[in-house]
């Protein structure tokens, strides 16, 4: 751990887990392995109603600081919607209840805030969620980047989704399991660097339709997942900073016995991202995503999985893309079109573009 | 072509292991991410040679480099990603945790971004870090012609370009270099044009094959070498002519001409070396940053035990620095060719080959 905090510590790679394994937690929580901190979501054992209403509860936070703020997909308002929505979809959760806080700006623009709360209300809507409370804040200028929003959240897992006790937590997989991606990988990463750099001339302006961001409630497709599969489901996760491959890495990273194995070619990305990502030297596969969800499935329920994706409206172009292993325990192969294998390691730091 | 020299016996390899060199950090990144290596038949070894820009700038460099973040004038210090995480003699000091602490450092994607920087911010001044060989020598160049069109008096250039020619030359040199062929750089060869890559067969005398960045390509141009060495011939050949010409870039070559001087530059590992750096020419001395900002280059503070040098030679493979994965990792690189993805050591960290 360096003695200040460098933009990498941000990048919710290696580095992210680093601060907060050996900064943050030992200072504020030493029993976090029983609600599970270091998950997206905390899956708590409290009971909500009685008798036949029996469920857990589920609770995250995220908070969102995206530059630019508008991005052709999405904004600030939608990501911070989809953001809490999708961790505790993961955790297979029906999102119930937002809190909603503001951090703002002198000088911001009132009709900025106003479009920004109009998708705030629209994606809540979309996702099935309520606003119940909330905090605002206004900071001198010059001492925040225009807005900052923080959203917690607050869903609960339904009794007869999973048999007791079970829950959805990268301990589950087993060898012989598949893994499953909803959709094209690095869309969000790209075309908000896109947006950030419009001098690129590669599009991403302001209504550029060119990429969109795939930031997405992704509700109804986690749930349909979990109702359709029960245990044959075994962890989800939305791929945001990081990409599909910080993701992975960390279904498997404290396994002795198991590790994943994704086929390049059958991983989905779409030609725009992949040029881009060429262009730029950045890996799509380390690109975030907003609106994708990758699941781990029993190998004999690949299929079901499948169609239950793809009848949902983010899931049209889900794929499977790899199998568990015990091949290479702890690590996550990528197996090239040339048929190589190679270990691809979590995200560090931030993807920096390259020279040349 | 011309007569192909009898040099079979000149670079024979001594232990029977057949070696071939990229001099491109983008060869090398697509080797690694491949798994070319795993496909090579025993007896065949690829080495990196000094192909990565931030690999070769030696830490008394980084030193002057980190040094302008604490010029009185507090400049805007506007550079390349891959530059910002590459430590200076002392470990731990990068450009990243200055601009944590305080420094103006911004992230560049070509050295005109930069003059458009300096355009927005008039009263600052600018100082783009000029890191590459041929390949963002002559964007660097076009950026100080805009400059100076544009009357800028806030931009300079901290030039740290580089020749490859002569880095080749110097390793080729050493009596204990044992290379038996070169995968020359496609990037460098789009500019320079096939007749600034027969330096390797016609002076050398090393089988040589200009290689494009696909790893079909990469493999072809392999199976070439191979065939020379075979063969016992030593002759360039251009697998990578969709894009490279006899004569290369004419454009390219003439603003590098323009406005840069060829100079005594040193390089990691390999020490100083005659004309190998682009220096800016006296005419254009007032965008020079060394002369503007009257910066020296010392000695570096403390030997921080980094093999950078003998990898970049080619002398020692990644996994055999004692450093390698342990004490220097992305997270916390000691060297820089752990910094930059198309170091050999980050390439052969975040692209391990499984022979699974």
């Amino acid at each position: 751990m360096e003695d200040v905090i460098t933009l990498d510590y941000g990048s919710g790679g290696g580095k992210t887990s680093k601060l907060i394994s050996d900064l943050i937690l030992p200072l504020i929580n030493k029993d976090h392995e029983k609600t599970g901190a270091l998950c997206d979501g905390a899956v708590l054992d409290i009971l909500k109603g009685t008798g036949d209403g029996n469920q857990r509860l589920v609770f995250s936070t995220d908070s969102f600081v995206v530059d630019p703020r508008f991005f052709p997909g999405g904004d600030i308002g939608k990501l911070s919607v989809c953001g809490t929505v999708n961790d505790l979809a993961m955790m297979g959760a029906e999102p119930a209840y937002l809190s909603l806080s503001f951090i703002i700006e002198e000088g911001f623009s009132a009709e900025e805030l106003k479009t920004i709360a109009m998708s705030i209300g629209r994606t809540a809507k979309e996702a099935g969620v309520r606003i119940v409370t909330g905090d605002t804040k206004v900071v001198d200028r010059g001492r925040g980047d225009g807005i900052y929003i923080n959203t917690s959240g607050i869903g609960f897992v339904d009794s007869d989704l999973f048999p007791e006790g079970y829950s959805l937590k990268p301990e589950n997989i087993c060898a012989g399991d598949s893994v499953i991606v909803s959709g094209t990988v690095g869309d969000h990463g790209t075309a908000v660097m896109l947006a950030r750099n419009p001098e690129f001339g590669m599009g991403g302006g302001e209504g550029s339709d060119m990429l969109l961001s795939d930031c997405a409630p992704l509700n109804r497709e986690a749930l349909a997942l979990a109702r359709g599969l029960g245990k044959d489901l075994r962890v989800m996760r939305d791929p945001t900073r990081g990409g599909l491959a910080t993701a992975l890495n960390e279904f498997v990273e404290d396994r002795q016995d198991v590790g994943i194995e994704i086929l390049e070619k059958e991983i989905p990305i779409s030609d725009t991202v992949r040029s881009i990502c060429d262009i730029l030297g950045l890996d799509p596969l380390y690109c975030a995503c907003e609106g994708r969800l990758i699941a781990v499935v029993s190998g004999e329920c690949e299929d079901r999985a499948l169609s239950i994706l793809k009848r949902e409206p983010h899931g049209s172009g889900a794929a499977v893309i790899g199998h568990v292993t015990e091949k290479t325990p702890g690590r996550l192969v990528i197996r090239t079109v040339l048929g190589t294998g190679r270990i691809a390691v979590k995200l560090s730091g931030a993807q920096l573009p390259r020279i040349c | 072509m011309p007569e192909t020299r009898e040099s079979s016996k000149e670079h024979k390899s001594r232990d029977g292991i057949i070696r071939l060199m990229e001099v491109c950090g983008t060869h090398t990144m697509a080797i690694a991410r491949n798994g070319i290596k795993s496909l090579l038949p025993p007896g065949v070894k690829l080495i990196s040679g000094p192909g990565c820009p931030v690999c070769v700038t030696p830490p008394q460099v980084v030193d002057a480099v980190l040094g302008l973040s604490e010029l009185e004038c507090r400049p805007v210090i506007a550079t390349y990603g891959d530059m910002i995480r590459v430590p200076g003699s002392r470990p731990g000091d990068t450009l990243m945790k200055r601009r944590a602490l305080g420094a103006d450092v911004r992230i560049v994607y070509s050295p005109v971004d930069a003059v458009e920087l300096a355009e927005k911010e008039r009263d600052r001044q600018v100082i783009f870090l000029g890191a590459g060989f041929e390949t963002t020598a002559p964007g660097t160049a076009a950026a100080i012609g805009a400059a100076a069109d544009r009357g800028l008096k806030n931009f300079t250039v901290f030039s740290m370009l580089k020749k490859v020619e002569p880095s080749v030359r110097a390793l080729a040199s050493d009596p204990s270099f044992s290379v038996q062929g070169f995968l020359c750089p496609g990037h460098v060869a789009v500019v320079t044009g096939e007749k600034g890559m027969k330096f390797f067969s016609e002076d050398l005398g090393y089988p040589a094959v200009i290689s494009g960045f696909e790893p079909e390509e990469i493999l072809k141009a392999i199976t070439l070498l191979l065939k020379q060495i075979r063969n016992g011939e030593s002759k360039l050949e251009n697998a990578y002519s969709t894009v490279v010409s006899a004569d290369g870039n004419t454009i390219a070559q003439e603003m590098m001409e323009k406005y840069f001087a060829l100079r005594s530059d040193i390089w990691r590992g390999l020490g100083l070396i005659p004309d190998s750096g682009f220096g800016i020419r006296e005419e254009y001395s007032d965008m020079d940053a060394e002369k503007r900002f009257d910066i020296k280059i010392g000695e570096p503070k403390q030997d921080s035990g980094c093999h950078c040098g003998d990898v970049i030679k080619g002398a020692m493979e990644p996994s055999e620095c004692p450093l390698f994965g342990k004490a220097c990792v992305p997270e916390e690189p000691v060297g820089p060719c752990m910094v930059s993805p198309e170091g050999a050591c980050a390439a052969a960290w975040k692209y391990r080959d499984v022979s699974a």
